[in-house]
C-alpha cells in the first residue's frame, strides 16, 4: 500500500476571489469602467471600419457631432432625460432589491392615463386639465406597479416574471385606446391637433378672439422641452435627497442589504415594500405623463422609447445613484444619436440603423461586463514548492 | 363555421408549435437557474442567421438540394443561437453580472445584431425578400397521412417536419429532466446550487451546457417560425415580431409551471387566444379588440404565476435559485 502513487489534483491555473466590502478605492473601480468604455470605443471603431471602411478619426468625429453637435445636441438632452426619468423611477425599487423589470409598462399606463384625460376632458380649463393629468399618470403608474409588489408581499410571487407581463399588458392596452381614438384615419396623429388642450404649451400659449395662437417671443419658459428636461432634473435631486437623507429612504437601504435585519429592526418589510413601489410606479407614470404632455402629444407603444429596459441597465449600473445615472443615461443616448449620424452618412453605403443597437449591444456588454473587475479579482495558482507526498 | 374552425386550428397550432420549441428552450435553461431574459434577442439572431444562409445558398448554388438546404438552416441557426447562449453564460456564470441584466443586454444586442445581418447580407431594407425554395422543403408534408383522413389530415398532418420534431423534442426534454441523472443534477443545479456543487456537480458546467443547449432550441424556433409560420418571407419588420414572440415564450414557461410536456398544450392556449381576434368574428359573429385579445396569454399568465403561490405547491413552482448566480465564496 505504501508504494501506491497518490495521484493529486493539480489546483487549477486560477479561481475568483471576492474582493469583499470596499475594498477597491473608487478612482480604481472608475478607473476600470472607463477603461472598459474606452476598450468598447475602440472595439465599435473596428466594427465600423469592418462595415463600411470608416476611419476610426471620421468615425469618432461623426459620433461626436451626432450626439453633441449643433443641431443635434437637444434632441440627446431630451432623450437622456427620458431615459434618465425611468432610471430614476427605478433607484428606490433596486435598492430594496425588487426587480421591478416594468418600468416600460408602468410609463406607458402613465401616459395612457394622461391622454384619455387630454381627450376627452377637453372643456376644463389649461391648467386644471395639466394638473388632472399628471395626477391621473401618477396614480396609473403607481398602482401598476403597486399589483406585482402587493402579491410579492403576500405570497412571494416571483417579482421579475410578474413586471415582465405587465409591460405586454400595457402595450396592449395602449394599442387598443390607439386604434378606438384612431377611428378610420390612418394615423391617430396628434391628440387636440387645434386647441392644444393638455398640451404643456397651451399653459403659457395665448389666443386672440378668434382663438388663433398669438405669436409670442420665444424664450426658454415658453419651451415645452425645457421644462420636461427641468422637471426631470428636478426629479433627479429629490429622488437623491430621499433615498439618501430621509428615514423612508433609509429603511429602503436596510430591507434591499437583508430582510432579517429589517425584520429584527422593527421595519415592516411589506409596508416598505408596497410604498417603495408605488413611489417607483408612480415616477414611471410622471414620465409617461411628461412624454404625452410635453413631447409627443399623442400615445404609440414607443411612448417609452425602449428605454424601459436601458433603464434597467443604467439603474444597475450607477449603483442607485442618481447623479450617476444621469452621466450614464448622457452616455448611452449620446452612443445611440452618434450612431443614428453614422447611419445617416453611411446609411447608403450599408451602415444601416440596427448597427446602431449593435454598437451599443457591445459597449453595455464591456461596461457591465468589468464590474466583474470591481467586485472579484483572479487569483492565479500559486508557485509553490512541491511538498512530497509522505 | 367549421370552414372557419379548421384555418384557426391549423394557425393555432403552426403558431403553438415553434412557440413551444423557444419555450422549451428558455425551460431547460431555467431549470439550470438562469433566468434568461436574453431569449428573444437569441431567437431573432437564430431566424436572421438561418434566413441568411439559405437565402445566400439558394442563389449561389443552381439547383439547391433539400437535405442541404435543411442542414445548413438548422445548423447555423442552432449554432448562431448557441454562441449567444454561451455569451450570457460567459457574462452571468463566469463573470457574475445580474442574469436580469445581462439578459435585457442579450436582448437588445440580438435584435439589433439580426437587423444589422439581414440588411447586410440579404438587403431586407428594402422590403419582403422571400427563399421560396427552404419554405417549400420546410412545410413538405406527409404524403399518405396529410391527404387521405380528412379533417384529421388537416388540422393534424398539414405540417412540416419541424413540427413533429418540436413535439418530439418536448418529450425527450421531459424524459431528459425526470428521467435521467444528468436531468436530476441539472436541476439540482437549478434549485440548490451550493448543495449541487457539494456534491460534486459541476454548476458552472450544467449552468454553460444548459444556455448553449437551450438558447440553440430557441434559435432553432426562430428559423421554424420563419420557415413555416411567417411563410419563407424576410422583412426587417418580421424581426420585431420575433421579438415579441420570444416573449411569448418566456411567458409560456411560467404558464407550463416549467413542465416540458404541458408545453405543449399551454403553448396551444396562448396561441388560440392570441389568434381569437381573426376567427371568432368570422365564426360567431362576435367582434373582439385585436389588442385586447393578444393581452389575453399575459393576463392568464399572472393568473397562472398567483395561483400557483397560492397554493404554495413546491411542484408547480420554478426553480427556487432562478435568477441567482452562483458563487462558492458566498454560500
Amino acid at each position: 500500500m505504501a508504494e501506491q502513487t497518490v495521484k493529486t489534483k493539480k489546483a487549477p491555473l486560477f479561481h475568483i476571489v471576492g474582493r469583499g466590502r470596499g475594498q477597491l478605492p473608487a478612482y480604481l473601480a472608475w478607473g476600470i469602467r472607463v477603461g472598459a468604455f474606452l476598450l468598447a470605443l475602440l472595439l465599435n471603431a473596428a466594427f465600423v471600419y469592418l462595415v463600411v471602411q470608416v476611419d476610426p478619426l471620421t468615425f469618432y468625429q461623426t459620433m461626436l457631432k451626432g450626439a453633441f453637435g449643433e443641431g443635434y445636441l437637444w434632441a440627446t438632452v431630451k432623450g437622456a432625460a427620458k431615459l434618465l426619468c425611468i432610471a430614476v423611477a427605478l433607484a428606490p425599487a433596486f435598492k430594496m432589491r425588487f426587480w421591478n423589470i416594468g418600468a416600460e409598462g408602468q410609463v406607458l399606463v402613465g401616459g395612457i392615463a394622461a391622454a384619455i384625460i387630454m381627450f376627452y376632458c377637453t372643456n376644463l380649463p389649461p391648467v386644471v386639465i395639466i394638473l388632472l393629468m399628471a395626477v391621473c399618470s401618477i396614480i396609473a403608474g403607481g398602482l401598476w406597479g403597486l399589483l406585482p409588489a402587493v402579491f410579492k408581499a403576500k405570497m412571494d410571487a416571483n417579482e421579475t416574471l410578474f413586471t415582465l407581463m405587465m409591460n405586454y399588458i400595457a402595450m396592449n392596452l395602449v394599442n387598443y385606446f390607439y386604434y378606438l381614438w384612431r377611428g378610420p384615419k390612418t394615423a391617430l396623429g396628434k391628440i387636440n391637433q387645434t386647441t392644444h388642450r393638455g398640451w404643456l404649451s397651451s399653459l403659457w400659449e395665448e389666443r386672440d378672439a378668434n382663438g388663433f395662437l398669438v405669436q409670442q417671443e420665444e424664450s426658454l419658459f415658453t419651451n415645452s422641452d425645457f421644462w420636461f428636461v427641468a422637471i426631470i432634473i428636478v426629479i433627479t435631486v429629490l429622488m437623491f435627497f430621499y433615498l439618501k437623507y430621509t428615514k423612508q429612504g433609509y429603511e429602503i437601504a436596510v430591507v434591499g442589504e437583508s430582510r432579517n435585519t429589517a425584520r429584527y429592526a422593527g421595519i415592516s418589510v411589506n409596508k416598505v415594500m408596497l410604498r417603495t413601489m408605488i413611489i417607483s410606479g408612480a415616477v414611471c407614470g410622471l414620465c409617461g405623463f411628461l412624454v404625452v404632455s410635453s413631447q409627443s402629444n399623442t400615445i404609440s407603444t414607443s411612448m417609452a422609447g425602449g428605454y424601459g429596459f436601458t433603464a434597467i441597465i443604467v439603474a444597475w449600473l450607477s449603483k442607485f445613484n442618481t447623479f450617476t445615472m444621469a452621466g450614464v443615461s448622457v452616455l448611452i443616448v449620446a452612443l445611440e444619436k452618434g450612431a443614428a449620424q453614422m447611419a445617416n452618412q453611411y446609411g447608403s453605403i450599408g451602415f444601416s440603423p440596427a448597427a446602431a443597437d449593435v454598437m451599443i449591444g457591445i459597449m453595455l456588454l464591456l461596461i457591465v461586463g468589468s464590474e466583474f473587475f470591481i467586485h472579484y479579482k483572479v487569483a492565479f495558482r500559486k508557485k509553490t514548492k512541491e511538498v512530497a507526498a509522505v | 363555421m367549421i370552414e372557419n374552425l379548421i384555418p384557426w386550428l391549423q394557425q393555432g397550432f403552426k403558431f403553438a408549435a415553434f412557440l413551444a420549441l423557444a419555450a422549451l428552450g428558455e425551460l431547460l435553461i431555467e431549470k439550470s437557474g438562469s433566468l434568461n431574459l436574453g431569449t428573444p434577442g437569441t431567437m431573432c439572431v437564430g431566424a436572421a442567421t438561418g434566413f441568411i444562409s439559405v437565402y445566400r445558398y439558394v442563389a449561389a448554388v443552381e439547383e439547391p438540394n433539400a437535405f442541404v438546404l435543411i442542414v445548413l438552416a438548422l445548423g447555423v441557426s442552432f449554432l448562431s443561437a448557441m454562441l449567444m447562449g454561451a455569451l450570457y453564460s460567459f457574462f452571468t456564470v463566469t463573470l457574475r453580472i445580474n442574469q436580469n441584466v445581462i439578459g435585457l443586454i442579450i436582448t437588445i444586442f440580438g435584435v439589433g445584431l439580426a437587423k444589422f445581418l439581414s440588411d447586410y447580407f440579404v438587403k431586407s431594407t428594402s422590403g419582403n425578400v422571400r427563399c421560396d425554395e427552404a419554405h417549400r422543403v420546410f412545410t413538405a408534408k406527409i404524403p399518405f397521412l396529410s391527404e387521405e383522413l380528412g379533417v384529421v389530415s388537416k388540422v393534424l398532418f398539414n405540417y412540416g417536419f419541424m413540427f413533429y420534431l418540436s413535439i418530439a423534442l418536448a418529450v425527450v426534454v421531459a424524459l431528459f429532466l425526470n428521467r435521467t441523472r444528468t436531468g436530476l443534477n441539472l436541476r439540482a443545479v437549478g434549485e440548490n446550487p451550493a448543495t449541487a456543487d457539494a456534491a460534486g456537480i459541476s454548476v458552472t458546467r450544467y449552468r454553460y451546457l444548459a444556455a448553449c443547449i437551450g438558447s440553440g432550441l430557441v434559435g432553432l424556433a426562430g428559423i421554424f417560425c420563419t420557415m413555416e409560420f411567417k411563410s419563407g418571407a424576410w422583412a426587417v419588420a418580421d424581426i420585431d415580431s420575433i421579438e415579441a414572440f420570444g416573449w411569448l415564450a418566456v411567458a409560456l414557461v411560467i404558464f407550463a409551471l416549467w413542465k416540458p410536456m404541458n408545453l405543449l398544450w399551454g403553448s396551444l392556449v396562448f396561441s388560440i387566444c392570441y389568434w381569437a381576434y381573426m376567427y371568432l368574428p368570422k365564426m360567431l359573429g362576435i367582434n373582439v379588440p385585436t389588442d385586447l385579445a393578444q393581452m389575453l396569454p399575459y393576463v392568464i399568465t399572472i393568473l397562472v404565476l398567483i395561483v400557483t403561490n397560492l397554493r404554495k405547491n413546491r411542484e408547480s413552482q420554478g426553480p427556487a435559485a432562478l435568477g441567482q448566480s452562483y458563487f462558492r465564496e458566498e454560500r
